[in-house]
Formats: structure tokens, sequence, C-alpha cells
């Protein structure tokens, strides 16, 4: 394939668990069963599923935040697990995150400023000149202010602080940007303002998006291609509207049907 | 029961700091609750939801204070009373046993060193006096009922699941047969298939007892669900109120229209849309005013 920027290949993770008594028993949990996925140039993939179900781990197991104990993550054809630290490193500014929790992802002793900037010090790109304007053009993009440069994370609200966040993770212009459940924790009426600056950035950057979530309302304003993951494995993928009017497996119509707002719907 | 008096009735009720008296938190909001209905309260973040449930059960914090208003409760059997003049001692009988509540997080609101089964029994020995075996069956009876495995009585709060603790949540709220049951966002935290269980559970426990319930929450989705009435919150104040079909389907202030628009549709048909706050006074003197400038430039 070639518009692909991003293919995994044969996935497999597994954590053990301390279990029976005392936690002298161990048992093995598979995180990742043979997982398979490829995103697409300038595409959304969304990957869902419940709590348990792996996609926090295929994310961090892609950007290489945790070691495989097999398979292959293939980046522009190349693989990530093969690279040695300082080139993996070089790699890495094209591949950016977006965490789930805007409280618990910015260090609170560090100014906004110098978290948006930080990734550009570390890769070196600019006179501190040029890293300062691109960190202003950053904020200005995803709708904060000069001013909010010199602010910590407390002072902002959990909406503005995810705006923070997609700004560290732009300034480095990545190609590939995981989502990890970007706006779960925050207010129905804050949500469609953070998916449409998304949007609009995907179309501005020409991003890829993977996109973990397990709100199946977001997904299917967001997403090109849907993953739906259950106990470590792919039960199903493809395009939204295959997904969502002719889902195969059970367990996506039980995903499906869960939505809340159905009676209404109907009413 | 006198169907003429409401289970539940808030009248006027503000809240406020003590440190700033005159900044209200919670500003003369009115509704009330029917035996076997489902009122739910909606609201984004910093809207006074959560004070407001929290001042129906006399638990807000020291630094806050009801201003005004009374919260009549009234369960059939010792007549209207003003929660809000009782004492902390009758206050106690009253929690728990006729009112209670199932707070937002099942990960941290539940005691990491007690069995569940404890927790469920606690307030059964409390209110009701019930001990030894006669306890041991009604915990069993009571998990059973919210879908646990009796067996998992000796269970701790670590041992189970985020949709388990809250089923557990649930059986120690219902154990003494509460007529009222306040909701602080029960599903938030949970996934959207736990979700959906929760709430048929909730539903279906509403009708088996027939409790009036207070249910908190800022999705639209889920009032649909389960609402029988529907308050609006909007910085404090109650914006619109009335059954879950008028205010889902012909809401009339433009917050509620703002608030629906942005929830997003699992069909795909209706845009996304940010909220709408144009409608907001201050917001309109600063539309007029750009208006006029660009007139002006014109």
């Amino acid at each position: 394939m070639t518009d692909a920027i991003l293919v995994a290949n044969h996935l497999v993770k597994t954590y053990t668990q301390r279990s029976g008594k005392f936690g002298f028993g161990t048992t093995l949990v598979k995180a990742l069963d043979d997982v398979s996925i490829s995103l697409t140039t300038g595409k959304t993939l969304a990957v869902v599923g419940e709590s348990g179900s792996g996609k926090s781990t295929l994310a961090r197991c892609l950007l290489q935040l945790q070691p495989l104990d097999s398979g292959e993550v293939l980046f522009s054809g190349q693989d990530l697990a093969k690279l040695d630290s300082a080139t993996l490193r070089s790699v890495r500014k094209n591949l950016q995150m977006v965490f789930q929790d805007p409280f618990a992802s910015l260090n609170p002793r560090m100014r906004v400023g110098e978290i948006v900037g930080e990734g550009l010090l570390i890769h070196g790109l600019g006179s501190s000149a040029v890293q300062q304007q691109k960190v202003i053009a950053m904020l200005k993009r995803v709708g904060l202010t000069e001013a909010d440069m010199q602010k910590y994370p407390h002072e902002f609200s959990g909406g503005q602080r995810q705006r923070v966040g997609i700004a560290r993770a732009l300034v480095l212009r990545p190609k590939v940007v995981v989502c990890d459940e970007p706006v779960s924790a925050l207010d129905v009426s804050i949500q469609a303002q953070i998916l449409l600056l998304l949007k609009e950035l995907q179309a501005e950057m020409a991003l890829s998006y993977l996109f973990i979530s397990h709100d199946l309302r977001v997904v299917r304003h967001i997403a090109d291609d849907i993953v739906v993951m259950h106990h470590g494995k792919v039960v199903e993928h493809g395009s939204v509207e295959e997904i969502y009017q002719r889902p195969q497996h059970e367990y996506t119509r039980n995903l499906l049907a869960a939505i809340p707002g159905k009676k209404a719907v109907n009413a | 029961m006198n169907q003429a008096s409401p289970l539940l009735q808030m009248q006027q009720v503000s809240i406020a700091s003590k440190k700033m008296p005159s900044r209200l938190l919670v500003n003369r909001v009115s509704f009330s609750i029917d035996a076997g209905k489902t009122t739910c309260v909606v609201g984004e973040s910093g809207s006074g939801k959560s004070l407001t449930a929290l001042s129906v059960m006399g638990l807000l914090s020291k630094q806050l204070q009801l201003t005004s208003g009374k919260i009549v409760f009234n369960d059939g059997q010792s007549g209207a009373q003003d929660l809000t003049k009782l004492d902390e001692a009758s206050l106690r009988k009253i929690r728990g046993a006729k009112i209670a509540m199932i707070f937002q997080e099942p990960m941290t609101s539940l005691n990491p060193v007690l069995t569940v089964g404890y927790q469920i029994g606690e307030s059964l020995t409390t209110h009701l006096g019930i001990k030894g075996d006669k306890l041991k069956v009604k915990i069993a009876s009571l998990l059973e009922m919210v879908g646990i495995p009796p067996s998992r009585a000796n269970s701790y709060p670590d041992e189970l699941s985020g949709g388990q603790r809250q089923r557990v949540m649930i059986a120690m709220s219902i154990a003494c047969e509460p007529c009222l049951l306040i909701a602080d966002e029960p599903t938030t935290a949970l996934d959207v298939t736990v979700q959906a269980q929760i709430l048929k559970l909730l539903d279906e426990l509403k009708t088996r007892m027939n409790m009036g319930m207070l249910f908190i929450t800022h999705d639209f989705g889920v009032v649909a669900d389960i609402a029988d009435y529907v308050v609006v919150m909007f910085r404090g104040e109650i914006v619109e109120s009335g059954t879950k079909q008028q205010v889902l389907n012909h809401p009339q202030h433009p917050y509620t229209k703002a608030l629906l628009a942005c929830v997003p549709d699992a069909e795909g048909k209706k845009p996304l849309k940010p909220i709408d706050y144009a409608w907001l006074p201050e917001n309109q003197r600063t539309q007029q005013v750009a208006n006029e400038i660009s007139e002006a430039t014109v």
C-alpha cells in the first residue's frame, strides 16, 4: 500500500497480572492479540472499544512508548521497533499524541509557553526567537493568545487546557497524531469545539489522526475508518458508513445499541 | 400517598459562599420531584447541578451556606418537613434511610479497606438495626438485585471493575429502600455498554420501589433515556424546565437550544456545532458594537 502512512502488523502485547491468594500466582493478560491496522495519509482512523479492550495500549505501542512483544510498526515504510534511540527520537517529531486528561497531562509547574515550546527545544528546531514565534502562532491557531504563554495550566478551563495539549502536539508539524480520548473528559458543550478544531487543523496541516474513543457519537463525526476492539482483538474494521449501517460483529451491534438517547430519536 | 403533595419540593433555594454571600452559586432554584418519577438536572460544569443535589442531603461544604429557600420533603408518613430546618441528628436519620445518594466516581467514593458487603450492610445496621445472619441474607439479595454474584460480598472495591463498583454504590443506596434517590452523574465515568446497563437497572428499581429520582447529568442522550421531567441549569439558575418531550423536542430557551444543538448524534446527519452563546445579553451587546463598527467602516 502506498497511501498508508502508519501500518501495524500482528502486534502482540501481554501483561502479567498478579492473581490468586496474596498475589502469588500470575496470569497473562493479552492486551493486544495479533492486532493489525493501517492509517491512510490525511485520514482519521478511529479505534473504539470498552475500557480494557486494549485501545490505549495500542496507541502507546504504536508510538513506541511501550515495548511490543512481537509485531512491527511501519511509519512511512520504516520499522520503528528496529530503530536505535537517536533515530527514533528524530522520527518521533512526526508522531505526536494528544492525551486524554487535560488536567493531568500538563506539567503544573511549567508555563504554557514552555510546555508548547519544549518539543521545539528538544529537537533543536530553529533559534529561540523562531521557536518563540512558532509557539505564538500555534497558540493563536488553537484559539489562545500570546499572553497565555506566561500562564500556568491551572489558570485554564478544561477545554482551554485541551487546546494547549493540541498546540503542544502540533507545533512540531507532525504527520501522525494519536488522540487518546481527547474529548471524553470535557463537557458536551466543549466537545464540539475541540472536535471542530481538530478537523480544521487536519485539513490545514495534512494530518493523519488515530482517534481513540469509546463514544460512538463522537467517532461518527470525526472518523473516516473505524476499528472495533474487544479483549485485545480487532473484531471489525471498515468505513464509518459500513460500521454504523451494517455492523457485522455482535459486539459492534451491542456498542451501537448502547448509545444513549435512542429513545428520543425514536420518539 | 397523597398525590397532591410531591415527594420533594425545592422552593427558591439559593446557595452562596460564606465569604461572598452576595454572589449566588445557585440562584432561587425551584422544582419538585414526584414519587416514581425521574427529574433530570442538566447543565455544564459549574452550573450548580451538584450543589443543588448536595443541598438536599444537607451535605454542602462548610464554606457554603444556604442563603434562602425551603427544601420540603414529604415521604407520606411523617408529613412535610423542611430539610433546611432540621438539626444534624434528624438529618442523619433521613440520610441513607429515606433519601439516598449515588456519587459521581465509583472509583473514589467506596472505602478501599472495607469489603463491599460491609459497606452495603452499614446503613442497614445503622438505620434498621439488622444484624448477623439476617444482614448477610439481605446483603446477598441486594447484590443479586444489582446483578453482582452474592459471593462477591467479601471482595474489596479494588477487586471489582468500574461498572461493578457503581452497582455496589447503587446497592448501598437502595439498601434501606429510600423514597428518594439522588444520582450525581452516576454513569459519567463508565463505558457506554455499562452505562446502558446501569441506566436500565436504575429505571427498573425506580419503578419497582416507586422511588423518586433526582438525576444529574450533562449528557442529553442519558436524559432522553431515563427522564420524566427535565430541569436545565445555567450559571446557577434554572433557565428552562418541563417534561422530557417539551424540553427535548420543543426547547424554548436559547441556552437549551444551543446545548441540544452541540450534542453529537450517532447518525451523523447533524453537523457538528460549537455551543452558541450569542444569545447572552453581554454577547448581544458586543455583537451590536461589532455590527456598528462594520457598518461605520462600510
